[in-house]
């Protein structure tokens, strides 16, 4: 390993060792001080935020197998900021349902670590490794609230599936592998160039590795489990693996379709261009019918999805696709931020595990807690996509990206979406100022900075989407030789 | 025939006598026997193919551990009692595919007979020597053979949080 | 090329023959007189009770899991094993030595959580 290695992977390499280490710390903490471990992972998490502000730059490292570019490094930081996020969501929640163990925060980590490689790795095997390092964690937290049964049954289903979904991506490697020869990237890239590789079976490794992340991204008809899992897991983890392990199967997406296989773009893009309209319609026409408002933020989650793969289907063309890729980044953080927000006030509602996660639990909350009505009314802003919010910034972007690639039919698929979407969103705002109720909110100071943090996010952005659009314009790939 | 040959059809008909047991056994546990079986006699199949140490691997690893575990997941679960039920009416698509699978096979297999293979890649290179594969696993393959040690100790931590259960004393 | 094998191959064929060669033994020459009370099944002299299978505790789950993670651990250590001097020829040799170590490391820290959780205790 030389120094470029380790400066490839810094982040990773730190964040691990800190996970082993809070591993080891947990064990020898008494049982009543396990909070600390959730302030030592918070920490973790910002110290290594710092490193990767403090020392970016771009580095190849381990035979070209990882990158560290502008792309990989503005997904690192946004995967330690859900990471502190989810951390803060839960440091109260475990306790409140009685689940607290210092495990939750190292497998967290871990998962961390895991989408960090997805977004780093250019070469097929290493993003298998990341999936499983990424998605091992995070079966284990689906199931954390066990003998729960419905959290048990979360972890299961997931667990199954995930495991489906995988071994879909492997299959989709080994074809891949065939048709070139390699699995790193720059390698597939110079086969196809050069010719030698065998295009039906590339294109066939290629749909199986979408098939794949689009698993891990809940694309319709891939999204099965996401109401299921979602709905079951503790609210706590929802919110990190809603926010993560998407934006992490974006991650792997985006690179290796725009990296390794421009040249099979004329014939993916058709299959993305369903993927695409299937998820914004089915996503947001069976999130009306839900009457719980964890299944409807599931429904919500995959129809984001559908948005942000929207703007990437004309990845084929030189001229749309960094405007797709800045446009579904900038996205991603607008995802994230508001997703949080949402989940904290689902949070803080929620007094027992699976109780009071009703939509119409909401009613009353407008007048008995204005400030917190509010913030979720924010978030349903964004979600739909309505100023003065991110949401709207990002979904500018993506339907401008989509229009650069030519796809007006798919950005009228995508506003006309957006429109029903509102029914249900404005369904939660309604409920909240319309109807009558007592709602009860639990009070937790880190919750609490949750919501008001992703709340002033969901604001301040908008009004100022300049420098982060920026950051995420500059977020390039780096070309693979 | 080759003493190759000979080997080659042996163990394939074993390979496929036990695999057909393994689905159609009454019994979890012939089932969990058969596949041992399976497992050892493709195998040696590996070792014909001159790659030992996939064979070694699918000794220790599928003959030894894993068949260990599902042994003891079906006593776990108390299902090794339970008697399979067929119904070809409800996995007749299923058999269907299957059936266009295999013969598909088969098709592919007749065209290509007798041709060199047509890969894209030099064949040599594909490294099955387990000091050559060695060699390449701690030089060029670093990375996934260090990142596969942290997939373990999460795969360790997960199933020791999910089965290990809380004592009410602090631990 | 087989014929490296040649020695595994009749070591696993004479100790099936040795075993077969019990059996049939036993089987052809035995006396079999069967009573009721010796076809029960055996359960240290006693009377069985209940159903001869029983549902077994997670424990044994726990168990089987563990023994196939520090399993693979296992196998990548043999290749490691055959090329360690070839690579101290080469003067690679602590570059391969750390290798391993960090494999090692790692997953020591998960030894001591399991040993630590009680993971290894038969409670």
């Amino acid at each position: 390993m030389t120094q470029t290695d380790f400066f490839t992977l810094l982040p990773a390499i730190l964040l691990t060792l800190w996970a082993c280490a809070l591993l080891l710390v947990d064990v020898f903490t008494p049982g009543a001080h396990k909070g600390r471990t959730a302030f030592l992972a918070a920490l973790g998490l910002a110290f290594t935020l710092g490193v990767t502000f403090l020392q970016p730059g771009e580095y190849t490292g381990f035979n070209g197998m990882v990158v560290r570019d502008g792309f990989a490094n503005f997904l690192i930081s946004l995967f330690l900021l859900t990471g502190l996020l989810g951390v803060a969501v839960a440091y109260g929640y475990l306790r409140r349902m009685g689940i607290e163990r210092g495990e939750y925060y190292s497998l967290m980590l871990f998962s961390i670590v895991g989408m960090m490689l997805m977004a780093q790795a250019t070469d097929l095997l290493v993003i298998f490794i990341a999936l499983e390092l990424l998605s091992i964690p995070l079966y284990v937290l689906a199931a954390f609230a066990y003998p729960n049964t419905a959290s048990e049954e979360a972890g299961l289903k997931y667990f199954l599936l995930g495991a489906f979904s995988t071994g879909f991506v492997v299959y989709g490697i080994a074809l891949t592998f065939g048709a070139t020869g390699a699995t790193s990237i720059a390698a597939i890239v110079a086969a196809t160039a050069a010719g030698v590789a065998n295009k039906a079976l590339l294109l066939s490794g290629a749909a199986l590795i979408l098939v794949g992340l689009g698993f891990k991204t809940a694309l319709v008809p891939f999204h099965m489990w996401t109401p299921d899992v979602y709905q079951g897991a503790p609210t706590s983890v929802t919110a990190f693996m809603a926010a993560g392990a998407k934006a992490a199967g974006f991650a792997a997406l985006i690179r290796v379709f725009s990296s390794a296989f421009p040249a099979l773009a004329a014939d993916l893009t058709p299959i993305l261009w369903a993927l695409a309209a299937l998820t914004m319609i089915l996503g947001n026409l069976v999130a009306i019918a839900q009457s719980d408002i964890k299944r409807m933020l599931a429904y919500s989650s995959i129809a984001q999805a559908g948005y942000i793969l929207m703007a990437f289907v004309a990845f084929g063309s030189d001229l749309a696709r960094p405007v797709a890729i800045s446009a579904a980044l900038f996205y991603l953080v607008a995802y994230t931020v508001s997703s949080f927000g949402a989940w904290g006030v689902v949070i803080s509602l929620e007094k027992e595990q699976g109780k009071d996660l009703q939509i119409a639990d909401y009613a009353g909350l407008g007048k008995k807690f204005p400030w917190l009505a509010a913030a979720m009314t924010l978030f349903m802003l964004s979600f739909t996509g309505l100023p003065p919010t991110i949401g709207l910034i990002g979904k500018l972007y993506l339907f401008r990206a989509a229009l650069q690639g030519g796809l007006y039919w798919l950005a009228i698929i995508g506003v006309v979406t957006s429109l029903i979407s509102a029914f249900y969103y404005l369904r939660v705002v309604l409920t909240m100022y319309m109807k009558d109720g007592q709602p009860d909110v639990a009070r937790e100071t880190w919750l609490t900075a949750t919501i008001v943090f992703s709340a002033l996010a969901t604001v301040i952005i908008s009004l100022f989407p300049a420098p982060l659009f920026d950051w995420a314009s500059r977020a390039l790939l780096m070309v693979m030789k | 025939m080759t003493l190759e040959l000979f080997l080659f059809f042996t163990l394939a008909l074993i390979a496929l006598v036990t695999a057909g047991g393994m689905v159609f056994s009454k019994s979890a546990v012939y089932a969990a026997l058969n596949l041992v079986t399976n497992f050892l006699s493709v195998a040696i199949l590996y070792l014909l193919l001159d790659a030992p140490f996939i064979a070694l691997a699918q000794v220790t690893v599928y003959a030894g551990a894993i068949m260990v575990l599902f042994l003891f997941v079906i006593m776990l679960l108390g299902v090794e009692t339970l008697r399979a039920e067929f119904d070809w009416k409800k996995i007749w698509l299923q058999a269907v595919l299957a059936l266009a699978l295999l013969v598909e096979g088969f098709v592919m297999l007749f065209q290509r007979m007798g041709q060199a293979a047509n890969l894209p890649f030099n064949t040599a290179s594909v490294l099955t020597n387990p000091s050559e594969m060695a060699k390449v696993l701690f030089t060029d393959y670093l990375l996934p053979f260090e990142l596969t040690s942290i997939l373990l100790l999460v795969a360790m931590i997960g199933a020791i949080v999910l089965t290990k259960q809380v004592k009410k004393r602090s631990l | 090329m087989l014929l490296e094998y040649a020695a595994i191959a009749t070591m696993i064929f004479v100790t099936a023959l040795v075993a077969v060669i019990a059996i049939v033994l036993g089987v052809l020459f035995g006396p079999k007189r069967p009573t009721d009370k010796k076809s029960m099944p055996y359960e240290s002299g006693m009377n069985p009770i209940g159903p001869g299978t029983r549902r077994v505790p997670v424990r044994f789950y726990l168990i089987a899991v563990l023994f196939i993670l520090f399993d693979i651990e296992v196998v990548f250590f043999v290749p490691w094993a055959l090329v360690f001097k070839q690579f101290v020829s080469q003067s690679q040799g602590f570059f391969v030595f750390a290798e391993m170590t960090t494999f090692i490391v790692i997953l020591l820290v998960g030894y001591i959580y399991a040993w630590k959780k009680g993971a290894l205790e038969w409670e």
